[in-house]
């Protein structure tokens, strides 16, 4: 039986390799980009227990294994991707197979002139400029282990790119499938997603397994939303339930710009959601939303950080968390306002439902305050089952199980339905639903 | 329709219930009035299903059917209807989704086709009226924000969509208004029937003006220490709960 290598070492030796399977398709600027980020890769410690970033989430099962970098092409049928589109939603689709696009399984529809929505490896060659503006501008990625793997390994992932004043009416979404079997792959989307000024779209990231398997997602998405410009996000995680998920959305929004975010998830073995949003201009609006329904021995960790850099901006965070059986999870909800961003109003809600006696979940507002006319708030509840309540619906009729699944859905449904996506909401319901009265 | 037999109830190793009996026949409203602490929210509590109680001695026939061998949920669908004292806030579920999953899984329970959501609403639009609820109070969360005098009206409302065949009201005028009351009052006194039984738990005799029963029995430290018909309540407002304190155990079977 091999010897496992060291999760660094690993990936440092594989790297030429990969550069060189990259062909025609490496740039002097994207070569520049991956060999500073691998250096980068070199400098940085793994994360600990004793990191105050990662004390509660242990990351030593994921570096039990060598990961393949390069893998074997898999072939999705259109059928298998049909049923991940929330029951038919009209949508622009892009998916990615084990990391790379697949032109087969993609479709767009009318889209206004300018826009452009793709594969990254597409827009370096097509849209070199571009990519050049807003690629990789985010510093901290470069202090950071895993978004610096997943930059020094750049290959591919969605490009979206939306000029000035354009619209897409449809939602954007993209499918990152991962099929490989036995072979225990690592895929590391890159994903770049640029509103022009005042410009409307919406994105979903939709992270998907058909299979029960041991991979890793280590994935990187930087959203730009310029001035005035209107994005709507959903991420959304149907993976294996023994795969490992590292994810580091950074966003950015300039003056007047309106971001909302729901992040759902059905969790993986271990998931850790990394999403930062900076606001660097006044007059932005940010929500952070997110829901997670975790069981098993699953671990679902999520460190958000809104920086309130300018004055006048509003932000608003909610997320709820489900937790059944072993699982384990972590909310750390940062919030910095920095001495200039007077006026600013930040509210921060973490609401947990624990389903059994040993679920644990670790809940953390982290509030930075330094300006002095603001309104701040933060709070988090965590709670069991209302009995009281499923009594009362047993005694109108209604079976224990079904009124489990009805309270579950009552207790998810502020997050759900600020979604605005119907048919997203609907498949949540369904799948909450089916979960529970079973 | 029902028969409680000798039933011992305990919760959390006191026994509240020592020795229930009672009779409750089809067409038949029972008043069963005490003094606090008495055990009369014990009673009714146990015969809807809640847990927390336990059975020590006894039995319950509903129907010639061991009741207790019987979920909450399956005494609801054999048509068994609590309106609770204290009626819990439930938010994120509408008032409309839990009546209409609620009448489905009785109708189904009982071999009946579902009702759509049209047939549904048509259903309680007429149900509303009998307790002057408005439309916009369907939308809103099972009892939440309601006030004291809405949350009993709510149940007496899930119990006309319901259509119970043996309906217990644990202390639903407690906290009420004379119209509030008045209104409570009225929507049970249309819903009984001869095919129907209802027991009424009550601290006070007002609301007997309105609901007018055929038996009365007084529970105290969980016996039945006193039956009788409906004058007997006017007695208990005169003397006051001392009387029964003080006076003989003679018990009368209604």
């Amino acid at each position: 039986m091999k010897d496992v290598i060291n999760f660094k070492e690993w990936f440092l030796q594989k790297h030429n390799t990969f550069e060189d399977s990259l062909n025609g398709e490496n740039t002097y600027l994207m070569h520049q980009i991956r060999k500073e980020a691998l250096e980068n890769f070199n400098e940085l410690p793994l994360p600990t227990l004793k990191d105050e970033d990662w004390r509660y989430t242990n990351i030593s099962p994921l570096l039990k294994y060598n990961f393949n970098i390069v893998t074997k092409d898999a072939k999705i049928s259109n059928d298998t991707i049909q049923n991940y589109r929330f029951n038919n939603l009209k949508s622009h689709l892009i998916v990615f197979v084990n990391g790379q696009f697949s032109a087969e399984n993609s479709k767009l529809l009318n889209l206004p002139n300018g826009v452009v929505i793709g594969s990254l490896s597409d827009a370096i060659k097509n849209n070199p400029e571009i990519v050049e503006k807003y690629f990789n501008k985010n510093t901290t990625n470069n202090h950071q282990i895993f978004a610096a793997l997943s930059t020094a390994y750049t290959k591919d992932g969605a490009f979206i790119y939306v000029p000035e004043g354009k619209i897409v009416e449809d939602p954007i979404h993209i499918i990152f499938i991962t099929s490989a079997k036995d072979e225990k792959i690592i895929t590391q989307p890159r994903n770049l997603f640029i509103a022009g000024k005042n410009s409307q779209l919406t994105i979903i990231e939709h992270y998907i397994s058909d299979e029960e398997n041991i991979y890793f997602t280590n994935a990187v998405t930087e959203i730009i939303v310029n001035e005035n410009a209107v994005v709507d996000h959903v991420k959304f995680q149907e993976e294996s339930k023994n795969a490992f998920h590292i994810a580091r959305i950074e966003v950015n929004q300039e003056r007047n710009s309106n971001f909302t975010s729901h992040s759902i998830s059905l969790g993986g073995a271990l998931t850790r959601n990394n999403f930062n949003a900076t606001f660097n201009d006044e007059g932005g609006e940010c929500t952070l939303n997110g829901l997670f329904l975790i069981e098993g021995e699953q671990l679902f960790d999520v460190h958000t950080l809104i920086d309130h850099a300018k004055p006048l901006c509003n932000s608003h965070e909610y997320y709820i968390g489900i937790l059944d059986n072993k699982a384990r999870g972590v909310f750390n909800g940062k919030v910095l306002v920095r001495p200039d961003a007077q006026k600013t109003n930040a509210f921060q809600k973490n609401k947990n439902i624990i389903l059994s006696d040993q679920a644990l979940i670790n809940t953390k507002p982290e509030l930075e305050i330094f300006a002095d006319d603001v309104k701040c708030s933060h709070g988090a509840t965590i709670g069991q089952m209302d009995e009281e309540a499923k009594f009362y619906l047993r005694s109108r009729g209604i079976a224990d199980k079904t009124a489990t699944a009805i309270l579950i859905r009552a207790f998810s449904s502020d997050v759900i339905k600020s979604i605005k996506i119907k048919q997203i909401r609907n498949y949540l319901d369904e799948l909450l639903s089916k979960r529970f009265s079973q | 329709m029902l028969e409680i037999k000798n039933l011992h109830v305990n919760i959390n190793g006191s026994e509240i219930l020592k020795g229930i009996n009672l009779k409750v026949n089809a067409g038949e409203v029972h008043a069963i009035m005490g003094p606090n602490g008495s055990g009369k929210s014990t009673l009714a509590q146990v015969l809807a299903g809640r847990e927390d109680y336990k059975v020590t001695e006894g039995e319950v026939l509903y129907n010639g059917k061991n009741l207790l061998d019987l979920s909450p949920e399956d005494r609801a669908r054999e048509g068994i209807f609590l309106a609770f004292q204290y009626p819990v806030e439930i938010p994120g579920v509408s008032n409309v989704n839990l009546l209409k999953t609620a009448v489905n899984e009785i109708r189904k329970y009982n071999g009946e086709e579902e009702l759509d959501a049209i047939d549904f609403l048509d259903l309680i639009k007429e149900k509303m009226k009998l307790v002057e609820l408005d439309q916009s109070f369907l939308k809103r969360s099972v009892n939440e924000g309601f006030s004291g005098g809405e949350k009993k009206r709510n149940e007496i409302f899930q119990m006309a969509v319901l259509n119970p065949r043996l309906a217990i009201l644990d202390e639903t005028d407690s906290g009420l208004d004379i119209d509030a009351i008045k209104v409570v009052a009225n929507g049970v006194n249309k819903l009984r029937s001869k095919d129907n039984a209802t027991i009424v738990v009550t601290h006070y005799q007002r609301l007997l003006n309105y609901i007018i029963p055929d038996f009365v029995h007084v529970l105290y430290n969980g016996r039945i220490v006193k039956s009788g018909g409906k004058e007997l309540a006017m007695e208990l407002e005169e003397k006051g709960y001392d009387w029964i304190k003080n006076g003989s155990e003679e018990v009368v079977s209604g």
